[in-house]
């Protein structure tokens, strides 16, 4: 089917609409109308042209909505606006940085991104969300009456159009459509309407991320820890992509956190076996990292990093600099003590570890590594 | 983004401010409480944050497996149960801190007199899907 065609040419018509006259609001309401018809004519009868079809397709909706406002509001004159020229401009990125504006909280910005450039329907990204659709509908029509007063054509902020697509990357859970692979669909069209290290950069992590996907879960859908997974199962080409990327990107010489998160993956993914896994240069990037975000998760993580490099003391030590109330501190305390052979700490510190995540397989996870240590020590009384 | 459940208690939280049982509220009072409930929810769904809200009836069964081939047993309900739970609302937002202001705002449902009820309401965040990137 032509979902995938669909979805991509939603933002160039919606710049058409937008470009012709149309408010941004009311013409993805008339492009969403549109795009929900083509997914239902288009299988019997294809279009020649998909994108002139979904163009007029939108503008008769959009006259269609604007006509029964106009009789609601029974004006006597005929504001109908008349079609302008179909311009050869790519408002794409205009559409990102509207749609990631700073004005929305994080979920309005993710669901707007999702429809009005993403040309998911509002039902799909209400089911990866797990809300009812009138919800996700609303949270949509009040991300644009919320961004309705910005003018189309002022530049915008590419971090807050990156931590957006990050966001529907990492989060968000399974309808019929697969978040992750439109997070990298939607990065790399970014890519391909803006220059710039940082989207390359978060294109890259994605890539390298996706490429361990089918290793990082057991078939019963629990967690199995980087050291642990089959990298048999890694996507050869998708890494392959994901490092070209990010040398490219770095080769600029603008580093960024995304550049710098994604430089990591790849020494993962450049290891064939876990025990090759580069951890000297990984502590380095780690550094790099807190540089530039100054992040305490990015500490946390770079604690395990040092473990690996200098052993378990050194990581130890790093862990103890931090505020233990940091998601996943416990977590760490408990591999990084149970690498140092303390394994009653260690033991005691997963079953406290499960108790404080955040989801259900890594709760799983942290209270099997506890019976796993618990049934090797001694037996209790 | 993240859910949360709202759980209101028939009994087993700490007793409100305004501690007097609807039977003995005038019309208007209970009216005013019921109203007060459906605007919450009614604001939420403009927000795009309501996800579900359900009250439940007082008595209920305990319900146990049995062994193979046999019916399950039943007990209950039990009058002397502590914990009774009424009712919740799951709403999904993007902090913990908004979870907790709208629980505040529910809490202040009007009681007796017109006053707010200063019902305690316990939140509890839903476990989320496990994060792609992690180190």
């Amino acid at each position: 089917m032509d979902e995938a065609l669909v979805r991509s040419l939603t933002p160039a018509v919606l710049g058409v609409l937008v470009r012709r006259g149309a408010d941004f609001a009311a013409a993805e309401d008339a492009v969403q109308d549109a795009l929900i018809e083509a997914l239902r004519v288009w299988p019997e009868d294809p279009p020649r042209d998909p994108k002139g079809w979904l163009v007029t397709a939108a503008w008769r909706k959009f006259i269609d909505a604007t006509r029964a406002e106009t009789a609601r509001k029974r004006r006597e004159e005929n504001t109908e606006p008349e079609p302008g020229p179909v311009s050869d401009t790519d408002d794409t990125l205009q559409l990102y940085f509207l749609c990631a504006h700073p004005k929305l909280t994080p979920s309005s910005a993710v669901a707007l991104t999702l429809r009005a450039v993403g040309g998911l329907t509002t039902r799909q990204i209400a089911q990866a969300y797990l809300v009812p659709e009138a919800t996700m509908a609303q949270r949509i029509s009040r991300a644009k009456k919320t961004v309705g007063d910005v003018r189309f054509d002022q530049p915008g902020d590419v971090a807050t159009v990156l931590r957006v697509l990050y966001l529907v990357f990492n989060e968000g859970y399974s309808g019929d459509v697969d978040l992750a692979a439109e997070a990298i669909r939607l990065t790399r069209q970014l890519s391909g309407a803006i220059d710039h290290p940082e989207v390359a950069g978060l294109l890259a992590l994605m890539l390298l991320h996706h490429a361990r996907r089918a290793s990082r879960t057991a078939p019963d859908g629990s967690l199995i820890a980087l050291a642990d997974q089959d990298r048999a199962k890694w996507d050869t080409r998708l890494i392959a992509e994901g490092v070209e990327i990010l040398q490219n990107a770095l080769a600029k010489d603008r580093l960024g956190e995304f550049q710098a998160q994604a430089a990591i993956a790849a020494l993962h993914a450049d290891a064939p076996e876990a025990e090759e896994t580069d951890w000297v240069q990984i502590v380095e990037w780690y550094d790099e990292l807190t540089q530039l975000t100054d992040s305490p998760i990015v500490r946390l993580n770079r604690a395990v990093a040092v473990a690996e490099a200098d052993g378990p003391r050194a990581g130890l030590k790093a862990l103890a600099e931090l505020d233990a109330e940091l998601p996943r501190y416990t977590a760490v305390a408990a591999y990084l003590h149970e690498r140092d052979g303390d394994e009653q700490t260690a033991a005691r510190l997963y079953v406290e570890a499960a108790g404080k995540a955040s989801n259900l397989a890594e709760r799983e996870y942290l209270t099997r590594q506890a019976a796993r240590l618990n049934r090797k020590g001694p037996p209790h009384p | 983004m993240a859910k949360y459940l709202l759980l209101k208690h028939y009994r087993g939280a700490p007793a409100p401010v305004n501690n007097v049982p609807m039977d003995q509220w005038t019309q208007d009072e209970i009216s005013a409480h019921i109203q007060y409930m459906n605007d919450f929810a009614d604001k939420l769904k403009d927000t795009g944050e309501f996800v579900d809200g359900q009250a439940l009836e007082m008595a209920g069964a305990w319900v146990r497996y049995d062994g193979e081939g046999k019916p399950p047993v039943t007990d209950g309900p039990f009058a002397e149960t502590k914990d009774l739970i009424a009712g919740w609302m799951i709403i999904d937002v993007d902090s913990y801190d908004r979870a907790i202001e709208l629980a505040g705002e529910l809490s202040a449902a009007p009681g007796k007199d017109g006053k707010p009820i200063h019902e305690w309401l316990e939140v509890r965040p839903f476990y989320g899907n496990p994060p792609t990137i992690t180190e």
